[in-house]
């Protein structure tokens, strides 16, 4: 395929592997932990954008599949004593076929109608764990230190953890822009312009859709896994944060929809912003600037939203016709 | 169990209920009106609940007194939120607007944890409890009930018997008709969002005369009215009645046929499955 010399694709994934290599790099504990929450925000949002950039629709849910692939890898640990790389892919398999359960009902609703399902959903699955005894009810399950002994203790399992989301960061980012260069993506799009006009034109929207959700659901699954693993516990709570998925919006608004290096941005500086508001030594009158992150987080994204809608890349693209080239 | 339980369950859900619906009237007057889903419509409750509390706890007015001052701060909070936020986007696609006012939720969620912390806060009003025959019925919730419908049917006379109202009905079923009629569509559609903000804000208020809360509570009720508004109806306000008549029904009897924590699973797989089977609503009209 001509499309993988496309210069867009190589910047992306270019930054992606130099965020994952750097902490390896310098062997640096500090680096590898935020190496890695910023990993995850840049998965979460690209897998996202498969979804809600290139489709159209907007899923306030996407924590749901990374809950629920969380969960479930760490039931395979913890009560059927499988080994990490099972788990990983167990938590995506689940989040799949709940994708893929859930896709032909409720991609049928549009707009606002799908958005409100979405977060129905989110609430009726983490209400739903927090009764389900297999998966420890309102406490949740929390591994025994002694499962880390075969990754060669907790320490390592960290490195291990770590080397996971490098790796599903690249493949994410790989199989997003493989999605937006396929056919099958130049349908997706065409669902987002218009759908009515697409399914004319022979695209069968329903199953279109439901294979867009699957594609974008995996992911959070496996990440959810590694991330609990790391963790050492889950709970409903933790699992199932709406305000998680409303971030990855966030992040893709900022670095702009449907494009590929968008939610990469978009992930980066908001991750950025973020660390540098908590560490912050500046205060407003007797509050430090830490407690209003929430408030800035607001802001930012009502400005992008009323101002600059296209985000930052779609922005450039707007703005330079010669980056057409070379962003995607 | 016997009779008396039961019935007494149920009065307390009919009580909760009607000030569920409230809540979800001023949801569902905005969708109706504008089709903005108002993603800041639990944080405006909250801000209600606190406006009450303030003015209560902190300067000794009397919380139904305080409830007009926050009923119209409320009017006057949606109307400056319609021009700050929502006027630009009016046009543009869902997420938008749907995006526009979370970023509005974020903000006072943000400063009201700042401000007010996450700790729980109680009016600690009591109107004391009112036996008919063997059922005892907390005071506070039986004038919080009747408030709502007072404030229900004030809401109708004015949609139905003034002329601003008749434009209100006229921009929600087409605004560019209304337009055409004259009707100044940008300034009706800033009132109706701050008519749906004060519904929230006076449902916040009314909560917290007999709930504790937090700043993070008006979600728990934002989540209970978009169950409610699609119960009824999205864009019916006489809809989001029935529908938090409904779901108050639901949280009094559930309980007392399961455990209390399973009664939000059957509250939001309902909400799922009306969704997909009928989302215009109990009461909606087919399309």
């Amino acid at each position: 395929m001509k499309h993988w010399y496309h210069p867009g694709f190589w910047i992306v994934l270019l930054l992606v592997m130099g965020i994952g290599i750097f902490p390896i790099i310098s062997q640096d504990a500090a680096a590898r932990e935020s190496g890695f929450s910023v990993l995850l925000a840049i998965s979460m949002a690209v897998s996202l954008n498969i979804i809600m950039g290139y489709t159209g629709y907007v899923s306030f849910g996407h924590v749901v599949f990374y809950g629920l692939g969380g969960y479930t890898g760490m039931y395979l640990i913890d009560s059927l004593g499988m080994s990490l790389p099972v788990a990983v892919i167990g938590g995506g398999a689940m989040s799949a076929l709940l994708a893929f359960l859930l896709g032909k009902a409720i991609l049928r609703l549009r707009g606002a109608y799908f958005a409100l399902a979405t977060i129905g959903i989110n609430e009726a699955v983490r209400t739903f764990i927090s009764n389900f005894d297999p998966f420890g009810g309102p406490t949740g399950i929390e591994l025994q230190f002694s499962v880390y002994k075969v990754y060669g203790g907790a320490a390592n399992a960290l490195w291990i953890t770590y080397y996971g989301v490098v790796a599903i960061a690249i493949f994410t980012v790989i199989f997003s822009y493989w999605i937006k260069s396929s056919k099958f993506g130049l349908g997706l799009m065409s669902i987002r312009e218009d759908e009515d006009a697409a399914e004319v034109l022979g695209i069968v929207t329903p199953d279109a859709k439901t294979r867009a959700f699957m594609y974008s659901a995996i992911l959070p699954g496996m990440l959810g896994v590694l991330f609990f693993f790391k963790n050492g516990n889950v709970e409903p709570g933790d699992a199932f944060r709406l305000h998680f998925s409303i971030e990855s919006l966030v992040m893709i608004m900022l670095g702009g929809q449907g494009t590929l290096l968008g939610p990469v941005i978009g992930a980066l500086s908001y991750q950025r912003l973020r660390v540098s508001l908590l560490t912050s030594d500046l205060s407003i009158g007797p509050l430090p600037l830490k407690e209003f992150q929430l408030v800035i987080a607001g802001l930012l994204m009502l400005l992008i939203i009323l101002f600059i809608p296209a985000g930052l890349v779609g922005w450039l693209r707007q703005k330079f016709n010669a980056l057409r080239k070379v962003l995607l | 169990m016997n009779l008396v339980t039961i019935i007494t369950a149920l009065i307390d859900g009919l009580l909760i209920g009607v000030v569920y619906g409230i809540a979800a009237m001023g949801l569902n007057l905005i969708w109706g009106v504008m089709k903005v889903i108002n993603l800041a419509h639990g944080a405006l409750i909250s801000l209600g609940m606190f406006g009450v509390y303030l003015f209560f706890n902190g300067m000794g007015i009397h919380p139904y007194l305080s409830l007009i001052i926050v009923a119209a701060l409320g009017l006057l909070m949606g109307i400056f939120i319609y021009y700050i936020a929502i006027a630009r986007v009016i046009n543009a696609p869902h997420l938008s607007t749907l995006l526009a006012t979370f970023s509005i939720n974020m903000i006072i969620i943000g400063l009201g944890t700042a401000i007010f912390t996450t700790t729980p806060r109680d009016t600690g009003f009591s109107l004391g409890t009112i036996e008919i025959g063997p059922f005892n019925i907390l005071g506070t919730r039986l004038v919080a009930a009747l408030i709502t419908i007072l404030v229900t049917a004030l809401l109708y006379a004015f949609l139905y018997r003034t002329n601003t109202g008749k434009h209100i009905r006229a921009v929600s079923n087409n605004r560019a008709a209304a337009e055409l009629m004259g009707i100044p569509s940008n300034r009706i559609l800033a009132l109706s969002f701050g008519i749906g903000t004060m519904l929230a804000a006076i449902a916040g208020a009314l909560i917290a005369t007999f709930f504790s809360f937090t700043i993070l509570s008006g979600e728990v009720y934002e989540l209970k009215s978009f169950i409610i508004s699609v119960l009824g109806g999205l864009g019916n306000p006489l809809g989001a009645l029935l529908g938090g008549l409904i779901l108050g029904v639901l949280e009094g009897a559930l309980p007392l046929a399961m455990p209390n924590t399973w009664v939000p699973v059957i509250e939001f797989v309902l909400f799922i499955i009306i969704l997909l089977i009928k989302p215009s609503g109990l009461l909606g009209d087919r399309k």
